[in-house]
C-alpha cells in the first residue's frame, strides 16, 4: 500500500501534465512579463532594452494616474456595494424568509452565471437615450422628470455609476449566498441566549451576528476587491473605456497600450503595477484584520 | 419570582402579558410589511430586466420605435432570432462549443489526476505543488497576456482554436485542482486500501475506485469551468482575430457593435442566444452551480 502510494513514476504520470501545462502557460509567462518591463517594442517590430525607463514613465504618465484613480474608486464603491447589499440580503434570507429563502436565493444568484457581455448589452439598452429612450429615461419621462433624462453612458460621471450598478446587480446574489452560508453556521443557541439577554433586531445583528460573521465577511472583502481591481469585461462591453478615457481601468489601459499602441514593455509595466496593487491591498487588509484581533 | 408575589398580582400580570404579546404580534406583522416590500422590490430588480430582455427579443423594430418601453410584444417575432443566428451567432456559438468542450475535457483529465496524486498519494513537495497552483488564482490575466501572445505568435498558434484551448486548460487548473483536492480528501482510505489488497494497481485505483467516488466533484468542476470559459472575453479577444473563429462573447460584442445601435430586436435575440446555455444549466443544476462557485471563493 505505502509503496504503491509512493510510486514516483505514478506520481509523475499524475501530476506531470498539470504541472507542465501550468508552468508553461501561467508561471513562465509571469516571469517573462516581468522581463518585458525593462524592454520596449513588440513581437512584430522587435524589442529594445530600455532599463527602468518604463517605470519612470509610469509615474509621469497622466493616463496611468487616471486609470489608477478609476480602478481604485471603482473597486472601493463596488466592493462596498456588493458585500454590503449581499449582507443585507443574507440577513433577509436568514431572519425573515427562513426555510422559504431557497427559491429567492436561487433567483438572485442567477445573474452571476450570465455572460458579462450579455448583461452589458442589457444595461446599455436600459440606460439608452438614442435612437429610443431606454428603461431609465422612459421612466423619467413618465414621471415628468425630463430634466434628468441624459445620455447615462455618454458622460464619465454617470457612466461610472452605471458600470458600478451593473457589477453590483450581477454579483450581489453571490455574496448573499456566501454570507448566508456563514450565517447558517452560527449556532442557534448563541442567538437564543442573546435574545434571552434582551438583544433583538438591529442590536442583535450589530453585537452578536456581525462579530461572529467577521471571518467570512473578511474573505468576501478580499475576494471582492481582488475581482473589482481587475475589472475589464464590464467596462469594455459597456463603455469601451469612454467617453475619452473617463472610464478606463488599469486593465483596459494595459490592453490598449499593448495591442493598440504595440508597446509590450510599457503594457507589461502596467500589468505589473496592477498585480502589485492587488497584492498590496490584500496584504493591507490582512494586516488590518490582524491588528483588529490583537 | 412569581413565588414571592401575591396570587392576585401574578394573575393581572399574566393577562397584561398576554395583551402586550398580542399587541406585539400585530405590530410585528406590520413591521414585516416593509420587509415584504423590500423583497418584492428585490425580485423586480433582479427579474424584470431579464424578462424585459426576453420580451424585447420578440419585438419588431416598429414596436421598438412606436410602442412604450414596457409594452409587451404583439407577436413572436422569430425573425429576430433567425437574423441573429444567420448574421454570425451560429458561427460564434459553434466556435465556443469547439473551444469550451475540449478545454473542459482536458481540465478534468489533468486536474483530476493531479489532485488525486496531491491528496491521496504521498510524495515530497506535494504541499509546495498545491501552493503553486493556488498562487495562480490570484494572478491578474493581464500579467500573462503579452508573453502568451508572443509564444502563440512564434509557434503559429495565434488565431487558432488551440491558443484558446491551451490557455483555458492552464487557467482552469488552479481552481479545479484546489476544489478537487477537497473532494479527494473526503474519499475513504479504507476503500482504497481494500482495492489495493484485492490487487488493483494505482491506475486502477484512480479510474475504477477513486473517480466514481468523486462523481459529484467532477460535475461541480465541469460546471464552474463551463461558466468561466463560456463567459470568457479577454483571452478570446486577444488571441483570435478572424471573424470566423470568434467565440460567443467577442462575437456578441462585435454583433451589437454592428447592429446594436439601429436594430434592437436581433441584438436582444443574440443576447438571449448567448445566455441560453447558461440558463438551461442553471435551471437544472442550480444548487450545484451555487455550491461550486461559492466554494471556489472561500479558499482563505
Amino acid at each position: 500500500m505505502e509503496i504503491m502510494l509512493r510510486d514516483r513514476r505514478a506520481v509523475l504520470a499524475f501530476v506531470g501534465p498539470a504541472l507542465l501545462v501550468y508552468s508553461l502557460i501561467v508561471l513562465v509567462p509571469i516571469v517573462w512579463s516581468l522581463g518585458y518591463t525593462v524592454f520596449e517594442g513588440n513581437v512584430i517590430a522587435g524589442f529594445q532594452f530600455v532599463g527602468f525607463h518604463n517605470y519612470a514613465f509610469l509615474f509621469s504618465d497622466p493616463s496611468f494616474w487616471q486609470a489608477l484613480l478609476f480602478t481604485v474608486k471603482y473597486a472601493v464603491v463596488v466592493t462596498i456595494g456588493q458585500v454590503g447589499i449581499g449582507l443585507v440580503l443574507s440577513l433577509l434570507y436568514v431572519f425573515f424568509l427562513g426555510k422559504a429563502s431557497g427559491l429567492i436565493r436561487t433567483l438572485v444568484f442567477f445573474p452571476v452565471v450570465l455572460p458579462t457581455v450579455a448583461v452589458a448589452e442589457l444595461f446599455k439598452k436600459i440606460f439608452e437615450i438614442v435612437p429610443q429612450y431606454g428603461l431609465v429615461n422612459s421612466l423619467l419621462q413618465l414621471a415628468h422628470l425630463d430634466a434628468w433624462i441624459q445620455p447615462w453612458l455618454g458622460q464619465g460621471g454617470s457612466a461610472f455609476w452605471v458600470i458600478a450598478t451593473m457589477d453590483i446587480w450581477r454579483s450581489m446574489g453571490f455574496y448573499a449566498v456566501l454570507l448566508f452560508a456563514g450565517l447558517v453556521d452560527i449556532p442557534g443557541e448563541i442567538l437564543e441566549s442573546a435574545k434571552v439577554d434582551g438583544a433583538s433586531g438591529l442590536r442583535l445583528i450589530r453585537y452578536v451576528v456581525l462579530p461572529l460573521l467577521t471571518p467570512i465577511l473578511f474573505s468576501s472583502f478580499i475576494f471582492s476587491i481582488n475581482g473589482t481591481l481587475k475589472v475589464f469585461d464590464t467596462v469594455l462591453a459597456l463603455t469601451g473605456g469612454g467617453p475619452g478615457q473617463a472610464t478606463t481601468p488599469l486593465t483596459l489601459d494595459m490592453f490598449n497600450t499593448a495591442f493598440a499602441n504595440g508597446q509590450y514593455g510599457y503594457g507589461s509595466t502596467l500589468a505589473t503595477s496592477l498585480a502589485v496593487l492587488s497584492l498590496f491591498v490584500t496584504l493591507l487588509l490582512f494586516r488590518s484584520a490582524r491588528s483588529d484581533v490583537a | 419570582m412569581s413565588q414571592t408575589l401575591p396570587r392576585q398580582l401574578v394573575d393581572t400580570r399574566k393577562s397584561e402579558d398576554l395583551r402586550v404579546k398580542r399587541r406585539e404580534s400585530t405590530r410585528k406583522l406590520f413591521a414585516r410589511v416593509p420587509v415584504w416590500v423590500l423583497i418584492g422590490l428585490l425580485l423586480i430588480v433582479v427579474i424584470y430586466p431579464l424578462l424585459w430582455m426576453l420580451l424585447s427579443s420578440f419585438k419588431t423594430s416598429d414596436e421598438f420605435s412606436t410602442g412604450a418601453f414596457w409594452s409587451l410584444p404583439t407577436g413572436l417575432a422569430w425573425q429576430n432570432y433567425v437574423q441573429a443566428w444567420t448574421a454570425g451567432m451560429s458561427t460564434y456559438f459553434l466556435n465556443s462549443m469547439l473551444t469550451v468542450f475540449p478545454s473542459l475535457f482536458l481540465i478534468l483529465l489533468i486536474s483530476l489526476a493531479a489532485s488525486f496524486a496531491l491528496e491521496v498519494m504521498k510524495f515530497r513537495g506535494s504541499n509546495f505543488v498545491l501552493l503553486a497552483f493556488l498562487a495562480g488564482i490570484m494572478i491578474p490575466f493581464q500579467m500573462v497576456l503579452l508573453p502568451l501572445f508572443t509564444i502563440y505568435f512564434q509557434t503559429g498558434l495565434i488565431n487558432t482554436r488551440w491558443a484558446l484551448i491551451i490557455t483555458y486548460t492552464a487557467f482552469g487548473l488552479p481552481l479545479s485542482v484546489f476544489l478537487m483536492s477537497g473532494f479527494f480528501k473526503a474519499v475513504s482510505r479504507t476503500v482504497i486500501e481494500a482495492a489495493v489488497i484485492d490487487g488493483a494497481n494505482i491506475y486502477q485505483v484512480f479510474f475504477q475506485v477513486a473517480l466514481p467516488m468523486v462523481a459529484n466533484g467532477i460535475v461541480t468542476i465541469a460546471l464552474v469551468n463551463f461558466f468561466f470559459l463560456w463567459n470568457d472575453l479577454l483571452f478570446s479577444l486577444t488571441f483570435i482575430s478572424s471573424d470566423n473563429l470568434r467565440t460567443i462573447q467577442v462575437g456578441l460584442l462585435n454583433f451589437s457593435g454592428q447592429y446594436g445601435q439601429v436594430d434592437w430586436g436581433p441584438t436582444f435575440a443574440a443576447v438571449c442566444l448567448a445566455v441560453f446555455p447558461t440558463l438551461v444549466l442553471y435551471l437544472i443544476l442550480n444548487q450545484q452551480v451555487i455550491k461550486g462557485l461559492t466554494a471556489g471563493s472561500v479558499k482563505g
